[in-house]
């Protein structure tokens, strides 16, 4: 397969954004299970907030799945140009986060924030063309 | 203790999350771009990067980054905390024009004001969904554990 191909481009910048929204929406439920940092660190300290952390495991699959969409950006990279690849991504992003904040973190998500996520998808294509 | 409420600590975190990753972001460009370009065929150029000031200075600010990140969405939803920091794009249009020197075109200004705006959305809104509508899930975490111990 033509790695410069429409269509190859197009399956890379996809692996972006499903890997970088997969990150975002573990971390967040791992967040959202742990409960609010601040009450941890006065109950238990600095060392504890972090334990309750890295002992969850949304988390370490989080964190997996953010280091998985930073090496396919290098590799969309080395194959693609920034110009095209980092808007592309940086914005579907956006609005991919919100279909998944909704469908499966359940977040209330309204039309103030669907706006939201489309002003700032549409602002990130502009500003990094 | 009420979670729904944005308190202005709490906005200074989401700051910190935005200018970080701005900062973090230029200062890693800054040192890439002293270096130069880096094979992919040579990854071990990558380590010894770290060795230049400001990588490493980038490098510190991502970590900072990434904990005032996780401790916004301790707090508050995925999707407010991502339009809420989105202003970082802004800032760091702004540090690669007075830092890098870089010209900001009428498109680039449309877009900060389209993300400007978008960030005023969000911030006029609830910043968190109540557990009891968000997850029916069982596991409660540590915090409702304390809560329901008190």
């Amino acid at each position: 397969m033509n790695m410069s191909s429409g269509p190859a481009i197009a399956a890379m910048i996809g692996a972006i954004v499903l890997t970088a929204t997969a990150g975002d929406v573990f971390v967040a439920s791992a967040m959202r299970s742990v409960g609010d940092l601040d009450d941890i660190k006065a109950a238990r300290g600095f060392e504890g907030a972090v334990w309750a952390v890295i002992s969850e495991g949304r988390f370490l699959a989080g964190f997996t799945c953010m280091a998985l969409s930073f090496f396919s950006l290098l590799f969309a990279l080395s194959h693609a140009d920034v110009s095209l690849v980092a808007p592309a991504a940086g914005s579907l992003t956006f609005v991919s986060n919100a279909v998944a904040a909704k469908w499966v973190l359940h977040e209330n998500v309204d039309r103030r924030r669907w706006l939201a996520a489309v002003f700032v998808c549409c602002g990130v294509i502009l500003l990094k063309r | 203790m009420n979670t729904s409420t944005m308190t202005l600590r709490r906005y200074l975190v989401l700051g910190l999350v935005a200018l970080t990753s701005a900062f973090g972001d230029t200062s890693l460009a800054v040192g890439m771009k002293r270096i130069g370009p880096v094979s992919l065929s040579h990854p071990d150029a990558l380590i010894s990067a770290l060795r230049t000031p400001w990588v490493l200075v980038g490098v510190l600010l991502l970590v900072i980054f990434f904990a005032s990140y996780l401790t916004a969405l301790s707090w508050a939803d995925l999707t407010f905390v991502l339009p809420a920091t989105s202003l970082a794009y802004v800032a760091v249009a702004f540090l690669s024009r007075v830092w890098l020197h870089e010209q900001i075109s009428t498109e680039r200004w449309l877009g900060i004001a389209l993300i400007t705006a978008g960030v005023g959305f969000v911030t006029q809104g609830p910043a968190w969904t109540p557990r009891s509508c968000a997850d029916t899930s069982p596991d409660r975490g540590f915090t409702g554990s304390l809560q329901e111990s008190k």
